[in-house]
């Protein structure tokens, strides 16, 4: 059976480079970085040259902009948070509609709490309207949260032309970039973003180490308060081994970045074009023409996505779902919803997410079992006609729950 | 993904009984795709015996839901409509050998689309009573509506009201933040304030009990809350009943869902706790099924499970 792995916004594999370099933070150079000792050696050093190789990949202008944290979601929570923390006079935050739970929980924590939370709409293609957007800039917005690229469709938000209208208004601008980082180049010297959010699984380094990236002179409070580590901006024993991790990644998505935006590009896009052409009424969500070149989410209709994932994940490949059903909830996506995706179709969604790991015999592989598992679903599904192979005329009106 | 059980997996991967049975004479159809869930079971019942001699289904949804009407149409082929009506969903969960909390709305989905289905063959009006929230007790499968109604209908003000009464928050207490802001947005609505700290209503109920009742009297009272504990099971499919009343052991009839089930001893565990502190005495409660035999009159049915 193949073992291909098509979930890499999940999480990926820790690159074995990256494995080398981090094992000797785990054995000989144990020490505490702020140790003087000889078991301490070289520790503050690697550290350092970590912090080089985040900045060099994202283009930010001092190494002391980088503030290393212990994942993708303690720097979203940072951010916002010091953002009003600092700014106690401006009650609003303007986010999207689409971002990741590590944002939309949490400002709708801060709504209980009496802040007006503007979370912008997305069109059927997840696009913003810029001047909707514009027009909630104001002098009582304490911050614009927007992500940089979405994790489900993959559609890339124009955040450098935002972060410089926030600028242009007095507002400060984040962005939760995990999924951008290391899968498009960025110069962040050059844009008027202020905080940006980098989490390490995502680019082949370990689980539970992230990046917050501070623009000097932008107004900042901790969220965790205590030793000088950070320079006191996050306080706590600093994770060495993954932090030295992270850089190692950091250095492998500059030398890799082009084959990511090419090789990588065409699998996917070969993979897609194969599914929409084999499988009729199966459509591409998001933003076609700005998207991640990794990313591709399609949705099946009058099929259930877990269903689907259940069978591929049979047939030995790995991805994943916006179904309500594979988190619990009854809901389908937030994503498919904002865009709003037809029910038919959200519940129905298939992500693939491809890395530098995988290879064109991998897409074959999925384009060979995938029309043969929607087919077998709705074989099963009510709404779908299996003489004709057609979904039943007007679905809604054909299944007609007697307490309906 | 889901820890699916290997029963859950074998009905998914090769589901018994799929598609539209040919002649079908009774057909239910539950849920929308909308919710993600739509199931269509097809019956062929034979007229005079009113045995299921077919059965056959059309499921849009997941593994689960797949599986759970794969399963069900195996229980039901052969029983009579009567026999069938009995199965629970909590019957179809434990056919599979047990369903993920998160998951068990797809046995209730199984067990619906069967009552529509007898429904529709015997000409009759089927309503689903079944409203359901999104899952706020992970332990003990407990949506917000269910929680929503309880706190309405008995007045609740706490979290361990909650628990009294629907068993969420017993468990792990991961939910607790969760059942307080339920708390919030009734008691506002209600005009009362949330007060995190109040004690629990039944400790106030207890001290206002101060006079001896007779012997009517505090029977009465037993009855009355072991009668609040039906809405919850009876949303589980199950049902309790107070059968007799021997000095300090309530002997009750646990029925359907709950008979058999391992939520059954917690049931019975709460409803003892409930009913001693309501009392202000000891109080066992025991199944009627190990009440002394010479008084076995009342039981006219001990569950099917
Ligand atoms: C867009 C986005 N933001 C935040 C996160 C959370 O990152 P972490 O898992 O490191 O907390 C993720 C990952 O799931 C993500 O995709
Ligand atoms: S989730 Fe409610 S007690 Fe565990």
């Amino acid at each position: 059976m193949p073992d291909i792995y098509l979930d890499n916004n999940a999480t990926t594999k820790v690159d074995s480079v990256v494995v080398d370099a981090m094992i000797p933070f785990f054995t000989e150079q144990f020490g505490n970085p702020s140790s003087i000792h000889r078991f301490a050696d070289g520790v503050a050093k690697a550290i350092k040259k970590a912090r080089s190789q985040v900045q060099e990949l994202i283009g930010a202008e001092h190494d002391s902009e980088i503030i290393f944290t212990s994942c993708g979601t303690e720097s979203d929570s940072t951010a916002i948070l010091s953002a009003i923390k600092a700014q106690p006079n401006r009650k609003e935050i303007i986010t999207t509609a689409v971002e990741h739970p590590a944002i939309l929980n949490l400002v709708d924590n801060l709504e209980k709490e009496g802040y007006t939370i503007h979370r912008m709409p997305v069109d059927k293609c997840g696009r913003l309207n810029l001047d909707a957007y514009k027009n909630l800039l104001s002098d009582q917005v304490a911050i614009v949260s927007v992500m940089w690229a979405n994790n489900e469709t993959g559609t890339i938000f124009p955040v450098v032309e935002m972060a410089e209208m926030a600028n242009a208004a007095g507002v400060m601008f984040h962005t939760d970039a995990v999924q951008a980082v290391g899968k498009i180049p960025m110069m962040l010297q050059d844009t008027k973003i202020d905080m940006l959010s980098i989490s390490g699984h995502k680019l082949h380094a370990p689980k539970g180490i992230g990046v917050l990236y501070l623009r000097r002179g932008t107004r900042y409070r901790p969220l965790l308060r205590g030793g000088h580590q950070e320079r006191g901006r996050r306080a706590g024993t600093e994770n060495t081994a993954s932090i030295v991790g992270l850089g190692k990644a950091c250095e492998l998505a500059i030398e890799h970045m082009e084959y990511e935006n090419v090789q990588v590009k065409a699998m996917r896009d070969r993979l897609e074009q194969g599914i929409v052409e084999a499988i009729p009424h199966s459509f591409i969500t998001g933003d076609l023409n700005n998207r991640l070149p990794n990313t591709t989410d399609i949705a099946f209709e009058y099929i259930e996505g877990e269903a689907i994932l259940m069978l591929l994940n049979k047939a030995g490949i790995a991805a994943s779902s916006g179904s309500a059903c594979t988190s619990g909830s009854l809901e389908p996506s937030h994503v498919m919803r904002a865009m709003d995706i037809p029910y038919t179709a959200a519940h129905g969604t298939i992500r693939f997410s491809f890395s530098r790991y995988n290879s064109m015999s991998d897409v074959d592989e999925v384009l060979k079992v995938m029309p043969s598992i929607v087919a077998t679903l709705r074989k099963l599904s009510p709404y779908w006609d299996s003489i004709n192979n057609e979904p039943v005329a007007d679905p809604e009106q054909a299944f007609q729950p007697s307490y309906a | 993904m889901w820890d699916y059980s290997d029963k859950v997996k074998d009905h998914f991967f090769n589901p018994k009984n799929a598609g539209a049975v040919e002649g079908a004479n009774a057909i239910g159809e539950v849920g929308s795709i909308s919710c993600g869930d739509a199931l269509r079971l097809t019956l062929k019942v034979n007229e005079d015996s009113e045995v299921i001699e077919d059965a056959g289904f059309q499921t849009f949804g997941c593994g689960s839901a797949i599986a759970s009407s794969s399963v069900l149409t195996e229980i039901i082929k052969g029983l009579t409509l009567d026999d069938a009506l009995k199965v629970t969903n909590q019957d179809i969960a434990a056919e599979l050998d047990g369903l993920p909390p998160e998951k068990m709305h797809c046995s209730v989905m199984g067990r619906e689309a069967l009552q529509a289905a007898v429904a529709n063959y015997r000409g009759e009006e089927w309503k689903d009573d079944h409203e359901e929230g999104a899952l706020v007790c992970k332990c003990f499968a407990i949506d917000a509506v269910m929680i929503e109604e309880m706190v309405w209908a008995n007045k609740l003000r706490t979290v361990e009201d909650v628990t009294n009464f629907t068993k969420a928050g017993g468990g792990c207490a991961a939910c607790h933040e969760d059942i307080e802001a339920i708390l919030e947005k009734v008691m506002k609505e209600r005009g009362e304030t949330f007060d995190p700290s109040a004690a629990p209503i039944e400790k106030v109920e207890a001290k206002a009990e101060k006079k001896p009742l007779t012997n009517l009297q505090r029977i009465k009272k037993i009855e009355e809350v072991i009668m609040s504990f039906r809405p919850q099971l009876m949303a589980d499919g199950g049902d309790v009943e107070l059968v007799e009343v021997i000095g300090n052991t309530a002997y009750v009839n646990m029925t359907g869902a709950c008979s058999g089930c391992q939520m059954s001893s917690m049931t019975i565990a709460g409803i003892q706790q409930r009913l001693m502190e309501v009392m202000a005495e000891f109080i066992k409660v025991v199944p009627a099924s190990q009440m002394p035999t010479s008084e076995l009159v009342n039981i006219k049915e001990v569950g099917h499970a």
